[in-house]
């Protein structure tokens, strides 16, 4: 038996224990250990992004990341996409814009999608073509995936600016609640 | 972008309601066939062959079955003896010992990536370390890998007891040729004779795969009662049992196959690979054993669709008119007789009125993967050849290529090559779509740069579907039905239910349930589901409102007759309760309301569409961009147009993949060097543009709400549809696919453009 | 996959002596990208990984504008492209961070990574190479330099010795007027491996009508990336102008010696070497009159 190694993260703003052996990807960590199966194996070794997730803050393919490496990790899967049973905006606009056709691919290009409207949510169509480049889809031919990103960085786009109008009336404490949205 | 029926005489069709399972799909709670997990469940690994053709002499498991942690040991002695076993599994009939024989290797390995043993273990990483201790002793043999090599006389033989069956005869000898196809009609001879201008040319397009997202899944639990559930990825869980219990010899009562939410199919997830030998180990180890394919294994071990060679001849007049046509089609079956050939046949010249014409197809056994369908199987091969001839003649007579297909074009009354004769059908309409689009009217500008047009046409299936409903007190209903839902067909088919009984299509709960729980429902394919299992949901319900105006008139106790349905209003005598209201008394009115149907639609809805596509070839790479590109297809209804035009412009992207850079490359020993995403280059974002697209609506009579089938139609048009605009762009007709830069750019030179 | 041993070095000397101890064994980990899929598919096999990036000196991304970059080598791609002052200085590396894999990979992979896997068709060497860098190395024998030039060997095989690694990789400061460019060619637009790349810099003279001095590389048309210095020689001291591209781009199908496979055949790829040189060239000019490309 492969000796296993006692790992401690953040997975979606909760700290988890876990035990791995050496050679177990986090994506099997996360589906097999931790039975968060919201990440997918499409092709296990970088080139299709259906593993996508958020480590400290940066889509990474969690097919090609060591379930040893994320001690101490901040880690962000689709499973922590929605909060309070409220359907983040890029997953309410893929299902608006019917941007999932099987939905395996889903997981991936929505937590891609994050990464890219968090740091900015008025992207050219150019930008979040070559952004979203790393991560497959084969049913939709990304027509409509493209333009749920777009309707949702929009949304995200009036938030911020509702967020800081706020901020700007109420003073310090919704201050605060901006700078962390910023910092997400 | 769309003219559909969104405003027209329905309610519920033609709007874009948000599907049904639509938040499990988007926070990753939906359960793919990977995603399962069982109590005490182990894992399970594949070995396979590194030969393209080899004698199994002997397999020696005994090393992998004493490693620690290992369960299961499964290889060929494991299955039933099925020889000469023929079994009908709803899309023709299939040789059960073939079938046997990929699953797991018999007396020989026919491909690179045959599946040869199996291991289950307590997990992947230990099922693997077994694999690499299972010793085989392979003979190798001579493979052929190019089906022209492979139909010679001497060629290496795959199977020794496969004949070509030409037309009902059986060749002496056995062949690598395993089927003649032969359509012919009117005075072919005398009709070149008289043409004007004739065009023939030959084609080559390479192997392509499915590409599916979700590698292929099965999970087996053989229970200590004897019986077998097989959760899988499938898109058809009454073929997959068939299948399984066939190859097991086993009844069909004895397996309930439990269908996952499935990544993905395009015809590649029919055909069962891992639910035997899931359930063999699971039978050897007592615990359910969960069999996950890599995506090296995917390429290499399961369908790719047929490679081929063609040669299309055209003859036309003057005046602008086909008077001929002749065609000999040569697809790979792959290891395994029984591929494409057929539809490829009957497709090739679907899309014309031909007064005369010839079709000799032939399938031919080389050392690939067994061939599998692939969203519109064998169409898109013909249609490169056809429609690149067709454009060619346009030129040579100097007319433009719309005009010229109009002026041919099928349509009602039109005997098909193979003998059918179309109903009321959408291609003039297409062809009309696109002459009028904003597309077609903008002139295309720039050095290097080209448009082209392209038809394409496939039958869409009919086929056996089943359907329940159950009314809920709230006046909800909740829908079973056995159709698995790949690209959003609960909603397409709720909506169709939902429009019967006059609610709206988030009061229709869908549910896809298993072999146990819903009638016999064929595949998800052939372009049917909403089709067929649409009109099942419609018939449900009828039957369902035929169970309420009785409960109306047991409520108002007068006569069933006396009783009128408006919508979702039942009415008589100055009554009126609305079927939600209703629905909260049916307790006191008899008790539960259970609708149902099964249909079994004959016959094809005819899928036509026509794409436009502009592109820019760099002068010096010849590299392929795709500028701009519009879908347009007769869908006959679009039930819910968003996921309507979501198939238009998938298909369209596998076309272009399949068009540019889709291929399988093989070395000279038959080893495919490109099983992976890497080098196997499917479109990403960054490759296409948006993907216009007109839906355009010609009702199929024989559907209540006349839904043609939309799913396949798309794929087939857009690799002679790119071809024709890198005519336009740089003057060289492409004969091959795909149209790689470097197979483009030695063209582009040998013309000296 | 074999397990293997995993182990966190937080010095250089420590890495030095785990991997010394455990020679061919043991692999150093920095995003894993390559190593990882190759451990999976069998290509390499490895008892131990040694994970290099909670090293300092290896982590380090030091920019001075007489100084030159300091570039830790297990730094991410996506700090580089990052960083706009970096970005600027040395465009070709910019060029090369932003387009190997996907983001994703992006996140993870490091110039260091890629130049030590030494696949001929990288897609940061050439651009290394024309950027005159530096390997500085650590190993048990202590510390030694060596140009990017001289660092792969031949396919998937370099000058590092038993024990040795690559701390970091050391870029001259920018000459004035000069500029760089890196072109790969691809059949897609992104996630593919070169079939054919080129890396480019010059110095202009002040007037900005000369090349003073030149450095062209390759990818993918040879066994290890390839310095065609016929090319650069060639350069030297001709006028900025297309015409000498085109010369130039001749010269560079002359050196490339490439072979036929699942990317390209042999004609194709020579061609492309051409095509990019001329590419690179006339981008690498234009960057080194001020334009922003």
């Amino acid at each position: 038996m492969a000796k296993k190694t006692h790992v401690t993260t953040t997975i979606n703003g909760q700290q988890v224990e876990f035990l791995c052996e050496a050679r177990q990807s986090l994506l099997e960590v996360l589906r097999d250990v931790l039975h968060l199966t919201g990440s997918k194996e499409g092709c296990n070794n970088g080139n299709c992004g259906a593993c996508t997730v958020l480590l400290d803050g940066l889509p990474v393919d969690s097919c090609l990341v060591l379930g040893v490496e994320v001690e101490a990790a901040e880690i962000t899967t689709i499973e922590g996409v929605a909060q309070d049973s409220c359907l983040h905006p890029i997953q309410q606009c893929f299902l608006e814009d019917a941007a999932l056709q099987c939905g395996v691919c889903t997981p991936g290009f929505i937590m891609t999608a994050k990464a890219l409207l968090d740091r900015d949510p008025n992207p050219s169509e150019e930008e979040i073509r070559f952004q979203l480049a790393g991560n497959l889809c084969r049913c939709t031919g990304y027509d409509k995936i493209v333009r749920a990103v777009q309707d949702a960085g929009q949304i995200m786009g009036n938030q911020r600016g509702a967020t800081s109008a706020a901020a700007q009336a109420n003073g310090s404490r919704a201050s605060k609640a901006k700078a962390r949205a910023g910092s997400k | 972008m769309s003219s559909t029926t969104e405003g027209t005489k329905y309610k519920v069709i033609g709007t874009r309601p948000v599907r049904h399972d639509g938040a499990d799909k988007v926070t990753g709670r939906a359960v793919y066939g990977a995603d399962l997990r069982l109590s005490g469940m182990v894992r399970g690994r594949i070995l396979r062959s590194p030969h393209a053709h080899a004698r199994i002499k002997s397999i020696d498991t005994s090393a992998a079955e004493q490693l620690p942690g290992v369960l299961a040991v499964a290889t060929r002695n494991d299955l039933p003896n099925l020889k000469d076993k023929i079994a009908n599994l709803g899309e023709g009939a299939v040789n059960l010992a073939h079938l046997s024989a990929n699953v797991l290797a018999h007396d020989k390995a026919l491909y690179k990536g045959h599946a040869v043993a199996a291991v289950a273990a307590i997990n992947n990483h230990v099922a693997e370390e077994a694999l690499a201790l299972i010793k085989v002793d392979y003979e190798p043999l001579p493979a052929v890998m190019d089906l022209t090599e492979a139909m010679r006389d001497g060629a290496p033989l795959l199977h020794d007891d496969v004949h070509t069956n030409s037309m009902g005869k059986k060749s002496e000898k056995p062949s690598n040729i395993s089927t003649h196809i032969h359509f012919e009609t009117g005075d072919v001879d005398d009709a070149f004779a008289k043409a004007d201008v004739i065009v023939e040319r030959e084609f080559r397009t390479a192997s392509v795969h499915q590409g599916y997202i979700e590698p292929h899944v099965a999970t087996a639990l053989w229970n200590a009662d004897g019986h077998l559930t097989v959760w899988c990825a499938t898109q058809g869980s009454f073929t997959a049992r068939q299948q399984t219990s066939e190859l097991l010899q086993i009844p069909v009562s004895r397996v309930t196959v439990v269908p996952c939410e499935i990544g993905g199919g395009f015809g590649g997830k029919i055909a069962v690979y891992l639910e035997p030998v899931a359930a063999i180990l699971s039978r050897k180890c007592g615990r359910p054993v969960q069999l996950v394919m890599n995506r090296d294994e995917v390429f290499e071990g399961t369908g790719p669709t047929p490679g081929s060679a063609t040669r299309v001849k055209l003859g036309a007049t003057n005046d602008g008119k086909l008077v001929a046509g002749e065609a000999w089609l040569a697809y790979d079956a792959g290891a395994f007789p029984g591929g494409m050939i057929g539809p490829g046949c009957m497709c090739v010249f679907s899309c014309y009125e031909f007064p005369n014409a010839r079709v000799d197809g032939y399938d031919v056994l080389v050392n690939k993967p067994k061939t599998q369908a692939y969203r519109a199987p064998g169409a898109t091969q013909a249609a490169f050849a056809c429609e690149t001839v067709i454009d060619e003649l346009a030129e040579r007579l100097g007319v433009d290529p719309i005009e010229f297909r109009l002026n041919n074009a099928a349509k009602e009354g039109t005997r098909r090559v193979d003998g059918p004769v179309y109903p009321r059908v959408g291609l003039v309409e297409t062809l009309e779509a696109a002459r009028n689009s904003e597309h077609w009217k903008t002139p295309l500008e720039g050095p290097h740069r080209g448009r082209g047009i392209a038809s394409g046409y496939w039958f869409n299936i009919g086929l056996k579907s089943s359907a329940a409903a159950n009314v809920n007190p709230d006046g909800t209903v909740s829908l079973i039905e056995g159709s698995t839902d790949i690209g959003g067909t609960r909603a397409s088919i709720a909506m169709q239910l939902a429009e019967t009984l006059g609610i709206r299509a988030e009061d229709v709960k869908p549910r896809v349930a298993d072999t146990d729980g819903v009638g016999y429902t064929d595949v998800t394919g052939g372009s049917r589901v909403t089709f067929a299992t649409g009109m099942a949901a419609h018939e449900v319900g009828l039957d369902i409102q035929r169970q309420m105006t009785e409960r109306a008139a047991a409520l108002w106790e007068c006569d069933v007759e006396s009783v009128e349905v408006e919508g979702n209003t039942y009415k008589a005598n100055g009554n009126s309760i609305t079927f939600a209201e209703l629905a909260g008394k049916l307790g006191q009115t008899g008790g539960p309301v259970v609708g149902r149907a099964a249909v079994d639609p004959q016959g094809s809805s005819h899928g036509f569409g026509t794409h436009l596509v502009d592109v820019e070839v760099d002068p010096d790479t010849a590299k392929v961009t795709i500028l701009r590109y519009t879908a347009i297809q007769d869908v006959g209804t679009a039930i819910h147009p968003a996921y309507v035009e979501g198939q238009m412009q998938g298909g369209a992207v596998q076309g272009i993949g399949w068009a540019l850079n889709e291929e399988y490359f093989f070395d000279d020993q038959g080893h495919m060097q490109n099983a992976s995403y890497l080098d196997y280059r499917m479109p990403t974002s960054l490759d296409v543009p948006m993907i216009d697209t007109i839906i355009v609506e010609v009702p199929n009579p024989a559907h209540p709400f006349g839904v043609r089938g939309v799913g396949e139609t798309p794929i087939i048009a857009p690799p002679a549809a790119i071809a024709n605009a890198i005519h336009g762009a740089t003057g060289v007709r492409m004969h091959e696919l795909p149209m790689s830069p470097p197979r483009l750019w030695a063209q582009m030179n040998k013309n000296g453009s | 996959m074999k397990d293997f041993e995993f182990q966190t070095a937080t010095t250089v000397d420590e890495a030095v002596s785990l991997l010394a101890a455990r020679g061919e064994r043991a692999k150093v980990l920095t995003g894993g990208t390559d190593l990882l899929v190759q451990l999976r598919e069998g290509m390499r096999e490895a008892d131990m990984i040694v994970d290099v990036k909670k090293i300092d000196e290896l982590m380090q991304l030091a920019y001075a504008a007489d100084k030159g970059l300091t570039l830790g080598a297990a730094v991410p791609c996506y700090r580089i492209y990052g960083n706009s002052e970096i970005a600027a200085a040395y465009p070709a590396l910019a060029d090369s961070a932003r387009i190997i894999g996907g983001w994703q990979i992006q996140s993870r992979a490091s110039v260091g990574g890629n130049l030590c896997n030494s696949s001929p068709a990288a897609d940061t060497i050439p651009s290394l190479i024309a950027l005159d860098a530096v390997c500085h190395l650590a190993g048990p024998q202590g510390r030694r330099t060596v140009p990017v030039a001289e660092f792969c060997t031949a396919p998937g095989k370099n000058v590092l010795g038993r024990g040795e690694i690559l701390a970091t990789l050391v870029f001259p400061a920018p000459a004035d007027n000069s500029g760089s460019a890196y072109l790969r060619f691809i059949p897609r637009n992104e996630m593919d491996i070169a079939v054919a790349g080129a890396g480019s810099w010059v110095r202009l003279n002040a007037a900005g009508d000369t090349i003073e001095a030149a450095r062209v590389a390759l990818a993918a048309v040879a066994p290890k990336p390839l310095a065609a210095t016929s090319v650069s020689e060639f350069l030297a001291g001709r006028p900025a102008v297309e015409q000498t591209y085109e010369e130039a781009a001749e010269l560079a199908k002359n050196a490339a010696t490439p072979i036929s496979d699942k990317r390209g055949t042999a004609d194709y790829r020579r061609h492309l070497a051409g095509v990019l040189t001329r590419r690179t060239l006339a981008i690498a000019v234009a960057r080194a009159r001020g334009q922003q490309l």
